[in-house]
């Protein structure tokens, strides 16, 4: 888990607080905290991973001030949250889109949710069986660990398991090398990584009538529909701490390192 | 001076002595932490603490297995009647889906109506199979508990089904593993023994000094290479050509894993292998020679069976160096949970499934306690093929 602590001279908008939570947040965490700290020198602010289930619990236990989460807050972690008396707030600093990629070799251009289903839970098999030419399709997909994968899971699965055959890669790079080098291969990586080595997938999640290609455009239009919004959560009692920086990060400059980043802005 | 003397040796010894203890009691420690946690994934239940799986009083369904469990939540099975129940289709529900039957001010601000509306829910839907937590249940809940199977070590080790993060229930087997990592290994070894072999050969007999200590330390280098880097070679340059190679659909094969275990585990075979070979006595070789043998011939009835217990650990350290490997092999296996039947498909191991999963499963869970328990599994083969080291010395020696 990588971890950022810089602490210089008194100045300024002084803070000190700790975020903590999923690791898809945490590049851009990080790069926020980072350029604020070099504007309000004196500031220390600590960012570590972990996921986004160990930001909420830590959030819980007040070892964190800030969990970041790549999804919105699950009803029991809300209880546990309410039975030991801690009022939280929820903000929205940026959405992520997930891409489906596949070989640039590959012909199809867009397939359906159902059809995407069929292949990611191992029921489709050959590219010829979604209008493609008569391939094995071999499916490639993050770590049981990861959050994408849940949210891959949960949106586009309709919480069906993974296909036992399909390949797990340790991180979103080595899926981006491994469908570039794969003819029959098919993929999900987040916005950020597409890259002219691999091709996106237009997706329907209304049977086919539209299709849309993933953008920053068309996610933040929430046209694209295999989005989420990346969250920050924190006590009440904290608000007075942590404001200056949510305001940072939600102002133009802060919005503008999202999108330099590869997330997509609130705004 | 001879007192002062003495005493420094005392304190030296002290030193010693102390630093041995703390090295075998972290060993110890280390080990006992391993089996605490791991063992703890056994004879309980694969729900999470405090879960439990509940259906309404009307439905006659008592028990399901694990397996009937996963296929429902999977949606393969949608009806009761296939599970032993009445003719109803099965409604899915988990304490999240709650905001879906009833609105949030209905459920108070503090979730206080939580317990009544769950009652609400299950009169009005008798096909419902409920995945909630225990404290949430109403003191008169219109429902019963179904009781599901504990976790065995046989369905662990057996199971051929890995999701240990799938809701409600998780699946734990393996099966698949197992067999990835004996392939890998048993891979790695037709590669690197004979090649490791034959270099330790040519070092110790053939090669004169120049070359010798040109080619040894370079043979040491690639020990000294970190692993991932091995694992990025692999990936990019050694798993390709095997797909063109081979005309595979996928170049990620149990193959790619045991060429770069294979070529992981050369210096260890080579250094040890070739130690062994120059502690033959030069009288030995002399005698042999002076009898007319050719340098073929001494090498083979003299160099090498003198040195044959050597040259084994050579290869039993070169499987233990090859069977505990993680980063190289979790980039290039392609780490799909089948159960690998050739040496041209995807597999799975032992480490790279603990390195892979360890960082984001959440401290005491089951999905942590599984991969301790992986690690036991694991431990356990290194321990067999330590104690088959030592077997072959002392046998040797006799």
């Amino acid at each position: 888990m990588a971890l950022v602590a810089i602490s210089a001279s008194v100045f300024a908008q002084k803070v000190n607080f700790k975020i903590k939570g999923s690791d898809t947040v945490l590049p851009l965490t990080q790069k926020e905290a980072e350029v604020y700290m070099k504007k309000n020198a004196g500031s220390s602010i600590m960012v570590t991973g972990g996921g986004s289930g160990v930001g909420v619990s830590a959030l819980l236990s007040g070892t964190t001030d800030i969990a970041q989460s790549s999804r919105s807050l699950k009803l029991d972690e809300k209880m546990k949250l309410n039975d030991a008396g801690k009022a939280f707030t929820e903000k929205i600093i940026a959405y992520d889109a997930l891409a489906v990629i596949v070989n640039p070799a590959n012909k199809i251009s867009k397939l359906t949710r159902e059809q995407l289903e069929g292949i990611f839970t191992g029921k489709i098999k050959n590219w010829k069986e979604v209008g493609g030419e008569d391939l094995k399709i071999v499916v490639y997909s993050r770590e049981t660990s990861s959050g994408t994968y849940e949210f891959f899971k949960e949106h586009v699965l309709s919480k069906k398991n993974f296909a036992p055959s399909a390949l797990l890669m340790p991180a979103t790079g080595a899926i981006v090398q491994s469908v570039s080098q794969t003819k029959g291969a098919i993929g999900y990586v987040g916005l950020a990584y597409l890259e002219k080595s691999v091709r996106a997938l237009d997706v329907s999640f209304d049977k086919g009538k539209t299709f849309t290609a993933p953008s920053v455009e068309t996610a933040k239009s929430k046209k694209y529909p295999i989005t989420r919004p990346l969250y920050y959560y924190f006590l009440k009692t904290n608000e007075k701490k942590v404001s200056p920086f949510l305001t940072f990060v939600l102002s133009p400059e802060g919005q503008q390192i999202v999108l330099k980043e590869g997330y997509v802005p609130v705004q | 001076m001879k007192r002062f003397r003495r005493i420094l040796e005392k304190f030296i010894e002290g030193i010693l002595l102390s630093s041995s203890t703390i090295t075998s009691l972290t060993v110890i420690l280390i080990i006992l932490f391993l089996f605490r946690e791991g063992l703890g994934l056994f004879n309980r239940s694969p729900l999470e603490h405090n879960f439990i799986i509940a259906v309404s009083k009307q439905n006659p369904v008592q028990d399901l297995s694990s397996d009937q469990l996963k296929a429902i939540f999977n949606q393969d099975i949608t009806n009761w009647s296939k599970v032993g129940g009445v003719k109803d289709s099965i409604i899915l529900f988990t304490i999240n889906d709650i905001t879906n039957y009833f609105s949030e001010e209905e459920l108070g601000a503090s979730l206080e109506n939580l317990p009544q509306k769950l009652n609400e829910f299950i009169e009005a839907n008798p096909g419902a199979l409920m995945h909630v937590s225990e404290k949430y249940l109403p003191k008169k809940f219109n429902g019963h508990t179904i009781h599901v199977k504990n976790i065995s070590v046989g369905d662990f080790l057996f199971g051929k089904q890995w999701y240990p993060t799938s809701e409600p229930i998780p699946s734990f087997g393996i099966w698949p593993m197992i067999i990835g990592t004996f392939l890998v290994t048993f891979g790695a070894l037709l590669i690197a023994l004979p090649l490791g072999l034959a270099t330790a050969l040519f070092l110790a007999e053939v090669a004169d000094i120049r070359l010798r200590n040109l080619v040894k330390p370079l043979v040491e280098l690639l020990a000294g290479i970190p692993s991932v880097v091995y694992g990025f070679f692999g990936l990019i340059v050694i798993v390709p050509l095997i797909q063109g190679l081979f005309k595979l659909d996928v170049g990620e094969t149990v193959l790619a894993g045991s060429i770069v275990l294979g070529i992981m585990a050369l210096p260890t075979i080579v250094t040890i292998a070739e130690d062994a070979l120059r502690t033959t006595p030069l009288s030995l070789k002399e005698a042999s020679l002076a009898l007319g043998a050719t340098r073929w011939q001494t090498l083979r009835k003299v160099t090498i069976p003198y040195a044959k217990s050597g040259i084994s650990a050579a290869v039993i350290l070169g499987i233990g160096r090859a069977i505990g490997e993680t980063m190289a092999v979790l980039m290039v296996t392609g780490n799909a949970s089948n159960v690998p039947h050739s040496f041209l498909v995807p597999a799975r191991t032992l480490p790279a499934t603990i390195a892979a999963e360890l960082g984001e499963a959440p401290y005491g869970g089951l999905h942590f306690k599984a991969l301790f328990a992986l690690g036991i599994v694991l431990f356990l083969f290194t321990i067999i093929i330590n104690l088959t080291v030592a077997y072959i010395r002392n046998r040797e020696k006799k």
